[in-house]
């Protein structure tokens, strides 16, 4: 039976992300940083759940996450991604953007670059709100609505998109390698075209009706039209860029902010969001026709912590399609992936067949078999 | 009642000047904030006396957030379960408070082996052995209170479970020995034997005794002997059909079986042999030979227990208890508080346990959940306290409250309150506006939690806090939001002020993404609205729908959206409409505009813009602001007209 380890680490979790896996291999990621948040002293940690080789007795602690190293950071970590295999990019509440190096060898990490003020206000500094990352390049979003674009190994500042936004951008993300899009708390799904100059965006998409602020945005990763986001009232929204400037479909997911979505990198037709409500969905379109059955063969997946209480989340179907124009879907399922009384799960990452994701609680799970 | 004040421990702070405290003013389960006053004609300070935050709050942090997981749980038990389902969930709930107090031990011992914290390591092994102390009887806690039948024998059991709990060096010092290479001749070896004897551990005993009885052949028979007794000694299972009372048969058999080995002096020749034997008979005295390896008098308690009055009932355990610890403790040393807790828990007095441990522990953690759980087993007789709320709630909330102040695990408290009937939603909603919210996304936190329990005027005042800050630092798309969120018209209303004004000092709309995009929310406030339609004239003008322009603007004025400064800025704007060469403006829309216009003058003076003229592409013929006010109106009156007669003339 697989099960769910939580770690309690202290420290109240903002993001969680995988280091990226070379292509050409079939492995499976082993590491992955945390950044923290709501703390006077916050930190960049490194964590490690690789196979040593031990043995454990004690089979439910099999793959508990182990801490290599770890960092101070400034501020709130309000978003992570990794540059490559050896640099971690980080947004800041203080509206720095930190560039850090992890040692393999010495097992640390060192401030490699430092934009302090990428984010600003005119009196004070404004939070860094979202990073993405397409190396060298490096795109960073804030509260201030200001879009910048940096550079790996060069000081200064590439571009800057000014006033590019009236309300504050809650996240960003490549369609293609000159496009960007972002969301806002206004509602709006905003494109940008690096390649012209000026400040306006190039498309504006918005769900007519009730201005919903969005926080999480994920492009498809095969079809680079077709995006989802998520927002404050929990809805889960497919859109399409190419045609008009409404939603394919809205899908109820969760009862409060969603505040990151997933698509699955290699195998598209999963996605996965989490919530301030403490759930983590996994959805999968099926192409079956047939009503899905509940239960059936999908592995029920049990918490196992320290306190070693038994869960109470069951799983749940949604019958809706989810057009992403691929094969033909008739029906989605979604499935609860951590058990119900969870304060909010604030960040989720995906790769092959291992998904981490962080909490309010001061808690981090891993799951290390991910149906998919 | 007595009550005896113990006088609390001093610690000393590391800072080297030595502060008076005057008052102690916030207390959470990780620090202090203590006033002291200054020097002569100086200001009081306040500090913050914080137990060395660095070393063990991550530790303290984990177990709290652990309970705070058992403790929500513990909530949604459903109530409507019968007592004897709930009996066994209320026990593995006690055993995880137990796992999640015992890995915050572990860690703590871990970290006091450090060598750099030596320092500490004083302060760190009080923390130990209070968490210690803490894990080995929250259960017994919880044991003899819920889950002790009063009826059946077993307690004598529990309470061997909790004593092997507290003696768990025992089982390593038997290996240490079993690992050595003639382990019968160990100098620990004796001390294992008796050890596991004086635990009722006779298998474990059996097993080591083998060893000797290897090694002197020659007392094989006395060996063999002592083994069969060992094996024989009933145990008292409250599972098998055995009632009480053949059971206690059984033992005084058993007892006087070994009695009579006494008396023949079969083990005269081994002392060893026979200090077993006396123990196994209940003798008191050998047992308090042995004090070293008891080391507690409630280890003694329970072994006395064991072999004198295996079936004794709760209702006798306290008389046992009382006689224990005297002849335990010699008459110079005085009882620990922490002993003087665990004697009320022998006499079931729950409220003294949890009295006592208010006053020694230096945390509402413990005493908050252990009561909780005991509360939820319907063993704390609900006593009103004085000011309104019973004692669980007022423990939970004392514990919540110091949660809060945490920078971080203010979150935590927000469930403890939410299950404190009485106060609990008072106590929420003035803590959680004192939370500093730096960043939109803490704020939203905040806000949800404020929604989900309906606490909107908290909801209010958060969003215009955050809309304020938007509003400073210039950022009204983000200020606009915020007050569509809190449904608060009043804001919305000024943020559609500085827009206009904003659009009057520059003669452009700054922001056009947000008021071209405003949707449903325009509703709010009528000057957003109008703010909305003003606009979306503009767009209908560069777009050349006049006609549609037209109704809109008319509409504005007629329909009292826009405010009355603006009237003139929007007479203007009709200008260019009116002077187009094809006729817009009906015979009864012009009337309409000249009754507003009327309106206009019959009241107050209005200053006129003309740069807005500019944007519309239109430069009037004369310069409108050099022109006195009425001759200005006089000229839009001839315009009008000049339609309106134009209108009629075509019918």
């Amino acid at each position: 039976m697989d099960g769910i380890n939580a770690k309690y680490v202290s420290k109240k979790i903002s993001k969680t992300r995988w280091r990226p896996v070379s292509s050409s291999s079939l492995q499976q990621p082993d590491i992955f940083a945390t950044g923290s948040w709501d703390n006077e002293d916050n930190s960049i940690s490194i964590w490690s759940i690789g196979e040593n080789g031990v043995s454990s007795m004690d089979d439910e602690f099999e793959g508990d996450p182990q801490l290599l190293c770890e960092y101070k950071h400034n501020g709130d970590v309000l978003d992570l991604q990794f540059l490559d295999q050896d640099r971690i990019v980080t947004a800041s509440s203080t509206g720095a953007v930190t560039i850090f190096r992890h040692h393999h060898n010495s097992q640390t990490l060192s401030v490699s670059q430092l934009w302090e003020r990428a984010h600003h206000y005119p009196c004070n500094n404004a939070p860094c709100t979202g990073v993405v990352c397409n190396s060298p390049e490096i795109v960073t979003v804030g509260e201030d609505g200001r879009i910048m674009l940096f550079r790996a190994d060069q000081e200064g500042v590439l571009r800057t998109i000014e006033m590019a936004d009236s309300s504050a951008i809650h996240a960003v993300t490549f369609l293609r390698t000159t496009e960007i899009l972002t969301v806002n708390s206004i509602g709006q799904l905003k494109l940008w075209d690096f390649r012209q100059p000026g400040n306006e965006p190039s498309q504006i998409l918005s769900l007519t009706g009730d201005r919903v602020p969005l926080h999480c945005v994920d492009r498809h990763p095969n079809q680079q039209h077709i995006v989802a986001t998520g927002g404050q009232d929990g809805m889960l929204c497919i859109w399409d860029v190419r045609q008009g400037n409404m939603p394919i479909s809205l899908m109820e997911a969760h009862t409060s902010e969603m505040w990151e979505v997933h698509f699955h990198p290699s195998n598209p037709g999963h996605l996965f969001s989490c919530s301030e409500d403490g759930s983590l969905l996994h959805w999968e379109t099926s192409s079956n026709t047939d009503t899905p059955s509940l239960q059936g063969n999908r592995i029920k997946l049990l918490i196992i912590s320290r306190s070693a209480i038994a869960p109470a989340g069951g799983n749940q179907s949604l019958i809706n399609a989810w057009l992403t124009g691929d094969s033909s879907k008739g029906h989605l399922e979604t499935t609860h992936m951590l058990p119900s009384q969870m304060l909010s799960v604030n960040s989720l990452d995906v790769l092959g067949q291992c998904l981490v994701c962080g909490t309010d609680g001061e808690a981090i799970y891993v799951n290390r078999y991910v149906p998919i | 009642m007595e009550e005896v004040d113990v006088e609390p421990t001093t610690t000393y702070s590391h800072d080297s000047n030595h502060v008076k405290v005057q008052s102690i003013l916030l207390y959470n389960p990780l620090s202090l904030c203590v006033s002291s006053g200054g020097s002569a004609g100086g200001c009081p300070f306040v500090h913050e006396v914080r137990k060395d935050e660095d070393i063990y709050s991550p530790i303290l942090r984990k177990l709290f957030n652990e309970s705070h997981h058992i403790f929500v749980g513990l909530q949604r038990i459903r109530e409507d379960l019968p007592s004897k389902n709930k009996k066994p969930q209320f026990v593995s709930i006690s055993k995880n408070y137990r796992s999640v107090i015992r890995a915050c031990m572990e860690e703590l011992q871990q970290v006091a082996g450090i060598p750099s914290l030596s320092t500490l390591k004083g302060f760190i092994s009080m923390m130990s052995h209070l968490s210690l102390w803490c894990k080995q009887n929250f259960n017994i806690f919880c044991t003899l209170f819920v889950v002790c039948d009063p009826l059946a024998g077993s307690l004598v059991l529990h309470l061997l479970d909790w004593v092997r709990l507290h003696k768990a060096d025992v089982d390593e010092k038997a290996r240490e020995v079993l690992a050595s290479e003639s382990p019968a001749e160990h100098q620990a070896y004796w001390d294992v034997v008796i050890s596991y004897v004086l635990q009722g551990r006779m298998d474990e005993a059996r097993q080591v005794l083998v060893k000797q009885a290897a090694l002197q052949p020659a007392a094989r028979v006395m060996f063999k002997l002592l083994d069969n007794l060992l094996m024989k000694m009933p145990i008292f299972n409250p599972g098998e059909t055995q009632t009480l009372t053949e059971f206690d048969v059984k033992w005084r058999h058993w007892r006087e079986e070994v009695d009579h080995c006494l008396q023949d002096q079969s083990f005269a020749s081994n002392r060893h042999l026979e200090d077993i034997c006396k123990i196994l008979v209940g003798d008191e005295d050998v047992l308090l030979e042995y004090k070293e390896l008891l080391s507690t008098w409630y280890h003694f308690l329970v072994t006395r227990l064991l072999f004198s009055h295996p079936t004794v009932k709760p209702t006798e355990l306290h008389y046992y208890a009382q006689s224990s610890m005297h002849m335990f403790l010699d008459t110079r040393s005085v009882p620990e508080p922490l002993d003087s807790i665990l004697l009320a828990a022998f006499e079931f007095d729950i409220h003294q346990v949890i009295k006592d441990c208010s006053i020694a522990l230096n945390n509402w953690w413990f005493v908050g959940h252990l009561t909780d759980l005991l509360d939820h087993c319907k063993l704390l007789q609900s006593h009103n306290l004085h000011f309104g709320s019973n004692l669980r709630e007022f423990l939970l909330l004392e514990y919540a409250s110091g949660l809060f102040t945490h920078h971080s695990l203010w979150q935590l408290a927000v469930d403890y309150f939410d299950h404190c009937p009485e106060f609990g939603r008072v106590y929420l909603e003035l803590q959680i506006e004192r939370v500093p919210l730096d960043t939109e996304r803490k704020a939203l936190k905040v806000i949800r939690i404020c929604e989900q329990r309906q606490m909107t005027e908290q909801v209010r005042s958060i969003c215009k806090i955050m809309a304020k800050k938007a509003l400073r630092n210039n950022r009204l798309g983000s200020a606009l939001s915020w007050s569509i969120r809190a449904k608060d018209a009043a804001f919305a209303t000024l943020i559609s002020e500085r827009f206009l004004q904003d659009y009057c000092a520059k003669g452009t709309f700054s922001d056009l993404d947000l008021i071209d995009n405003l949707g449903p929310a325009m509703l709010l406030s009528d000057r957003l609205t109008f703010l909305g339609k003003y606009r979306e004239f503009h767009r209908l003008y560069g777009e050349k729908r006049f006609s549609d322009a037209a109704k809109l603007l008319l509409s504005l004025m007629t329909a009292k959206i826009a405010p009355h400064s603006f009237w003139m800025t929007l007479l203007t704007d009709a200008l260019p409409l009116l002077e187009q060469k094809e006729v817009i403006f009906s015979a009864d829309q012009t009337h309409e505009l000249m009754f507003c216009l009327e309106e206009l003058t019959s009241g107050k003076s209005v200053p006129t813009p003309d740069r807005p003229m500019q944007v519309l592409g239109y430069t009037p013929p004369y310069p409108l602001s050099n022109v006195c006010f009425p001759f200005n109106l006089l000229i839009h009156c001839f315009i009008i007209c000049s339609n309106l007669y134009s209108c009629l003339a075509r019918g």
